[in-house]
């Protein structure tokens, strides 16, 4: 039987939730008898050579691109897990949903303090290569449809590992109390 | 200011009991209530700054900022806008070159939105500095704001004449007409006031009173229903050394206009009424709790309570009854329609955020200052002095089994003749819709929007409290109406604007529910999202008070009634849509950077 | 002292004195139903409705209902649990609910009962709102982003005149926490600690204090919210 294939990636996260998978410890060399890895940033192949069955979405959508790549691994995932608080409900990225964009990019660039009395020309970075920033940061679920949901400030990793498992082997979560956290 | 304003607080004793007349009256001498005067008055009246700010914060007539010169409130109720509110809004914002819920520069004029002001036959309308301007148009508007930057006085403003019957009265002097279509047993006009007092309670007991009352069956006419006779009783039976009668006069049901009628026409009716169930209950004080969009007629009501003083139909020893003491004061609101509630009227009546109570305790164990308290509506008063004129075996002639007596129906909408019915309790919505000259209807909105929106066919259904139950505000919709997004749209922002925050549920689902609503309107929605309505809606049940529990009454009565509707808008072929828009979502940061180098002078 | 009744909560028998409020009668024989809002000593204010129990087909909280001999409480069934987890996904919506930056992660009440009820993820979508955090006041800091509008600060702390110093301000979904600046400028310290300690989430922090119980030792870190009246039984 082929082993069942997973793609993870990270939005607008720090990577703390890829650090938490990566944190099963020994039980890794377990998880690469089970699964084989597609698109991730763990094995680094950065487009996608083939169905997954298991998506992991680490981070919310702050810019067009992380919009592109979730639609990329909604496409190419038959489930979609969001991992983390960012995945979740923007986590602390989203901590300027509510301020209009301007105004967020206005004191990054122009007003505060580490850049009033630099950025003399005022430029604001506008390069046709940049990703456009959206009007806020959106959780995966408020732009497609994902099946699962992993909370934590990283998730920690047995809850990783519980979730994984039990996808693989077609049984239920169980999140246990002890690790089922929000921060 | 602060003269004023201490003038203000001896004139109501600094009473914190009467905060909301201390703040009235400072919001209508300066034209709004500014942190001086908040706190100014707070020590005076010997609570924080905290106490008077929530009350202040509460009501939509109290503003923090001045409101102009001229403050111009455009009612938002569902008739304005079929009665092309629209063209009038963009108007006065033309002709006073500012966006609603601003004031000119100059201060002279300021321009705001509020919820119904009870004058759905008459539409548009709006509210100038506590005065009623009714049948707005765009030249009506002009003519308006030429006047007011002419520097015309308020009366002046009034170029249409007074309305019809006591409209004109010399005390009211409003532009506003009372389209009485049909009179019935309760509003008919041979009726001598104070007949019931002086010929008729001095020869009965107070519990053959409240007898009478109950043999006459009648229920409640706000809309919840509960049994007048029986309320009575049980605020007979409290024991306390003070009780309250209170008259609900606050409409704020939007389509309902029935009870501003009954002030304007049959104001010694219903003063009458709340004096034998005075009688009845052995209460001494009385409030008649009237909504702030009925202002103009405080000097008219006033003038009555002092004339039926004079003719001891108050007061001391009434008709002559050793010991019948009974006063009546009047409270007014200061916009909202929560208030309507029982409790959060009493709340409101003690100066507080008209807030809901949690029940029990009911207000006639514990209302108005921890006393058994009465409130009924206006429209049960008014039936009371006749059941107790005629019997109420003669009141059970009228109406159905269940439901005694008459109704007085406000009808509005699309339909020839729009105004006031009383009807007997049993009519169809058929009956309705011919009487008041309605063809070619598509909807009827049944009891305003925490009723029900029906559909042609449930015209066969009747009104009484088995079946359509109605507090009697009744719109008409034709065919030529967007019903989801004109109707459904526009009520549920009304039960949004009127929450009073204080249950969970009632603040926020409404807003999830009317988000919805909007994503269907604009074609992301999918079959999905309207089984998300139903189920979400569910927890409002959990709300405190009717206004919660009702809330997604618009939305889940036209699924339920209306479903081609929504049917027509869900996308077909999908099953899923979270409704992201990515070209919407980075418009704004396109904005802000530009596609090339932009140099910030 | 006052006449014992019998009522039952999901079909067991329990006992209590005559006009004892459900939720506290429940407590007195190690039921646990879940409040945001109530505080004990406190007059209730059924503003969180989380405690709604069902009397006779009929939806009551049970923080501001008294127990009737013989009364028959349905607290626990899957429409209850249901209503209650929706209740906390709003809350979860309506503010800005950052646990991983927040100092009373763990300890936090409306973050332990979505614990308890195994929430991942509201299924409503966020609002987002832009909300302040006001920190004008000597002793305490209000971070609005985090209020869920219990009452419990307006209800609880009052000066020594018994003047309110929290109230609520607007309506509806505007409706925001009001403090007092004359009042909290005077604040004592036994007050601000008290108000800090009350407030179910991290909306009233105490100025200089923070983090102060490691992660694994916080209040809710290892055993679910309720736990310690139901481990009674």
């Amino acid at each position: 039987m082929e082993k069942p294939v997973i793609a993870t990636t990270s939005l607008a996260g720090c990577f703390g939730c890829h650090m938490s998978l990566l944190d099963i410890d020994e039980r890794i060399l377990e998880l690469i008898e089970l699964v084989d890895f597609n698109k991730s940033p763990i094995n680094d192949i950065k487009t996608f050579t083939r169905e997954c069955d298991i998506g992991l979405i680490e981070g919310g959508c702050c810019l067009d691109e992380n919009v592109h790549v979730l639609e990329d691994f909604r496409k190419h995932c038959r489930i979609l897990v969001s991992v983390g608080e960012c995945a979740i409900m923007g986590g602390l990225p989203a901590m300027r949903n509510g301020i209009p964009i301007r105004e967020c990019l206005e004191e990054a660039y122009l007003n505060g303090p580490t850049v009033r009395y630099t950025n003399n020309e005022k430029i604001m970075p506008n390069d046709e290569e940049l990703p456009i920033m959206l009007d806020r940061v959106y959780p995966c679920h408020e732009v497609v449809k994902i099946d699962y949901f992993l909370p934590g400030c990283p998730p920690r990793a047995d809850l990783i590992w519980n979730a994984l498992t039990a996808l693989i082997n077609n049984r239920e979560m169980d999140l246990p109390y002890e690790v089922f956290k929000f921060d | 200011m602060e003269q004023q304003l201490a003038s203000i607080l001896d004139k109501y004793q600094h009473n914190p009991l009467r905060l909301m007349d201390i703040l009235i009256d400072i919001q209508e001498s300066a034209g709004y209530i500014s942190e001086e005067a908040v706190g100014y008055i707070a020590p005076e009246l010997n609570i924080s700054r905290a106490d008077v700010e929530q009350t202040r914060s509460f009501y939509h007539f109290f503003s923090k900022k001045p409101t102009g010169k001229y403050s111009i409130f455009l009612n938002t109720s569902v008739t304005a806008y079929m009665m092309r509110r629209n063209a009038v809004a963009r108007t006065f914002e033309q002709e006073a070159g500012i966006p609603f819920n601003s004031v000119t520069r100059d201060g002279l004029i300021g321009l705001f939105d509020t919820s119904c002001i009870g004058m759905s036959d008459q539409e548009p309308a709006a509210i100038i500095n506590g005065k009623i301007f009714p049948n707005l148009t765009p030249f009506r508007v002009k003519e308006l704001i030429r006047d007011i930057r002419a520097g015309k006085s308020m009366e002046e403003l009034v170029v249409e004449g007074y309305g019809d019957g006591e409209n004109s009265n010399e005390d009211i002097r409003a532009v506003v007409n009372n389209n009485i279509r049909k009179i019935g047993p309760v509003l008919d006009p041979r009726y001598k006031p104070g007949e019931v007092i002086w010929d008729i309670l001095p020869k009965l007991t107070p519990e053959q009173v409240i007898e009478e009352v109950k043999n006459s069956n009648i229920r409640g006419r706000g809309g919840a229903g509960f049994p007048t006779g029986m309320k009575w009783e049980l605020c007979r039976k409290a024991k306390a050394d003070e009780k309250y009668i209170i008259c609900n006069a606050d409409e704020g049901e939007p389509g309902t206009f029935k009870d501003r009628v009954i002030l304007t026409e049959r104001p010694k009716l219903l003063l009458e009424g709340m004096v034998i169930a005075a009688y009845a209950t052995g209460a001494t004080r009385g409030i008649l709790y009237v909504r702030h969009e009925y202002k103009y007629l405080k000097t008219y009501l006033e003038n009555l309570i002092q004339g039926a003083h004079e003719r001891n139909l108050m007061g001391n020893d009434i008709a002559g009854i050793k010991g019948f003491n009974f006063d009546v004061r009047i409270q007014f609101g200061a916009g909202s329609y929560v208030c309507g509630e029982e409790s959060a009227l009493i709340e409101s009546a003690e100066g507080k955020r008209g807030e809901p109570r949690d029940k029990p305790p009911f207000p006639v164990e514990s209302g108005y200052l921890g006393k058994p308290t009465v409130v009924n509506n206006v429209e049960t008063f008014c039936s009371a002095v006749k059941v107790l004129l005629n019997g109420g075996e003669w009141y059970r002639s009228f109406g159905t089994e269940d439901s005694t007596g008459t109704k007085v129906l406000s009808i509005s909408g699309d339909c020839r003749y729009p105004g006031i019915y009383e009807v007997e309790w049993g009519f169809s919505v058929n009956d309705i819709c011919e009487m008041a000259g309605a063809e070619d209807i598509q909807g009827v909105q049944v009891g305003g929007p925490s009723g029900s929106l029906v559909g042609p066919g449930d015209f066969d259904r009747t009104l009484c409290f088995a079946d359509l139950s109605t507090g009697g505000s009744l719109i008409m919709f034709n065919y030529s109406r967007d019903l989801l997004q004109d109707v459904v749209l526009n009520f549920t922002n009304f039960f949004i604007e009127e929450s009073c925050g204080s249950c969970s549920t009632c603040r926020i689902m409404p807003v999830l529910l009317r988000d919805k609503l909007k994503k269907i309107l604009d074609a992301r929605g999918v079959k999905k999202d309207m089984d998300d309505i139903l189920a979400w809606a569910e927890v409002l049940k959990a709300s405190r008070c009717g206004l919660g529990q009702t809330a997604s009454n618009p939305i889940i009565s036209s699924i339920r009634n209306f479903k081609h509707l929504y049917e027509q808008k869900i996308r077909r072929g999908t099953e899923y849509d979270t409704g992201f828009d990515l070209n919407m979502a980075m418009q704004d940061g396109m904005a802000a950077t530009g596609r090339f180098p932009v140099t910030q002078s | 002292m006052s006449k014992q009744i019998t009522f039952t909560i999901d079909g067991e028998t329990c006992k209590a004195e005559e006009g004892t409020y459900i939720l506290d009668a429940a407590r007195k024989n190690n039921k646990y139903i879940p409040t945001l809002c109530n505080l004990e000593g406190i007059p209730p204010k059924g503003a969180c409705r989380m405690c709604t129990v069902k009397i006779n087909g009929k939806l009551v909280t049970s923080c501001t209902t008294r127990v009737t001999d013989g009364m028959q409480i349905e607290s626990e069934d899957p429409g209850l649990d249901d209503l209650r987890k929706s209740i906390l996904e709003m809350l979860f919506v309506e503010g800005n609910h950052l646990c991983p930056s927040c100092e009373k992660s763990g300890s936090c009440e409306l973050q332990a009962l979505a614990y308890r009820y195994r929430m991942t993820v509201p299924r409503y979508p966020f609002f987002f709102p832009r909300r302040n955090i006001d920190s004008t006041h000597p002793k305490i800091i209000k971070d609005h982003n985090r209020c869920i509008l219990c009452k419990r600060c307006i209800r609880a702390i009052k000066d020594q005149n018994g003047k309110s110093i929290f109230a609520f301000l607007n309506r509806g979904h505007h409706t925001k926490i009001y403090v007092d600046p004359d009042l909290a400028d005077k604040l004592t310290d036994e007050l601000a600690d008290r108000a800090v300690e009350i407030c179910p989430v991290g909306a009233i922090m105490k100025r200089g204090d923070g983090f102060k119980d490691p992660i694994g030792e916080r209040k809710y870190d290892k055993q679910p919210i309720g736990s310690e009246l139901e481990q009674q039984l």
